[in-house]
């Protein structure tokens, strides 16, 4: 078995690559699958607390790319999830402590242990976006609808395919169904129509994320959360399973109700 | 319902189709690099050839960059009002 390496970009901040990374490795560590998630935003290291883990560092990517540690010790691994691992970005140095190859380095050696690499790519278009789809089998472009967001989506996929990296499959995070049905927000099929990829899955907004995150604990293990839910399935169409698409008009309706009914709703 | 009744008594495009209307024209000129002045100067062009050898007019003349997918189309629809020599 060799591992898939699959990185994740956006073009523009903020849209939710470090939650995607987290929460899709997360949840292909639930399915039995041994994974590595690796923070390429040098400098500005944030998987790390979006997994609650740390407090649990101790050598981080750069040490292991200028061989101050084994690989195997720059991998910390997860509390709650067996075969998660993180190996998280240096917070101390910039985006030139790793070149492209460093990172095709450093996944063809996790290739042979495991089975999926997810790299969580910078934002932007520059050098470390570049370390970060250098050793990619698959790119997954995260996208809000949002027109910043789409455009900057168009630009990174133009590059992805210059770069010879296949068509990546698109993300769309932070879907607001209720904002949709007014016809005030972009709806799926709008950006998929605009983007012109294939669409790997939606995950609607969600309170609890936020929630999830304050906690270091991936939405994805909360299965009452629709975004949790957005992600397993998500997790299940990468090993290959053919999944519908989340019906988020009646998930948020019949959610909403249920928890209101019990008190615990938003 | 609320928003049905809004969209049929209200002749304003909702916001989302706005977004979708502007981010369609952005990513044709990001995707090109071809700015709508530029289009308007290629079209200019255009005519000036083809009027060296057929009569046409411009104002019927239309000249759209469409998508098909991830590939952009030039597409150019030039009604031929007749032959140059008619003219003299």
């Amino acid at each position: 078995m060799s591992a898939k390496v699959i990185t994740i970009t956006s073009g523009k901040g903020g849209v939710g690559k470090t939650t995607a990374t987290a929460n899709i490795g997360a949840a292909l560590a639930t399915m039995g699958q041994r994974v590595a998630c690796i923070d390429a935003d040098i400098g500005l290291r944030n998987l790390d607390v979006v997994l609650g883990l740390e407090n649990r560092i101790v050598y981080d990517l750069v040490d292991a790319v200028e061989g101050r540690c084994r690989l195997s010790q720059a991998m910390i691994k997860d509390k709650h999830i067996p075969d998660l691992y993180l190996i998280p970005s240096a917070q101390t140095r910039d985006k030139t402590a790793v070149s492209p190859s460093d990172m095709i380095r450093i996944c063809d050696e996790l290739r042979p242990d495991l089975d999926w690499v997810i790299v969580d790519s910078p934002a932007g278009i520059e050098r470390g976006f570049k370390n970060a789809i250098a050793p990619a089998d698959e790119v997954i472009v995260i996208t809000n609808p949002e027109v910043s967001a789409v455009r900057d989506a168009d630009r990174i996929i133009g590059i992805v395919e210059a770069e010879e990296k296949g068509t990546p499959k698109l993300l769309i995070n932070r879907l607001n169904p209720e904002m949709v049905k007014q016809n005030n927000m972009l709806s799926a099929d709008d950006v998929v129509d605009l983007l012109a990829i294939h669409l790997l899955g939606i995950v609607p907004e969600d309170k609890a994320v936020l929630i999830s995150t304050n906690q270091g604990t991936p939405i994805t293990l909360d299965n009452k959360s629709l975004a949790g839910q957005a992600y397993q399935n998500i997790a299940r169409r990468l090993m290959g399973e053919e999944i519908p698409l989340l019906d988020l008009d009646k998930g948020s309706g019949f959610f909403n109700r249920i928890s209101s009914v019990f008190g615990s709703g938003d | 319902m609320d928003n049905f009744i809004n969209r049929i008594f209200s002749k304003e495009p909702s916001s989302a189709d706005k977004a979708k209307d502007r981010l369609r024209l952005v990513l044709i000129n990001d995707r090109t690099d071809l700015s709508a002045a530029a289009l308007e100067n290629l079209k200019d062009d255009l005519l000036e050839v083809l009027s060296r050898y057929i009569h046409i007019d411009p104002k019927s003349m239309r000249i759209d960059i469409t998508q098909e997918g991830r590939q952009q189309r030039l597409i150019a629809d030039i009604p031929i009002s007749g032959p140059i020599s008619r003219k003299y």
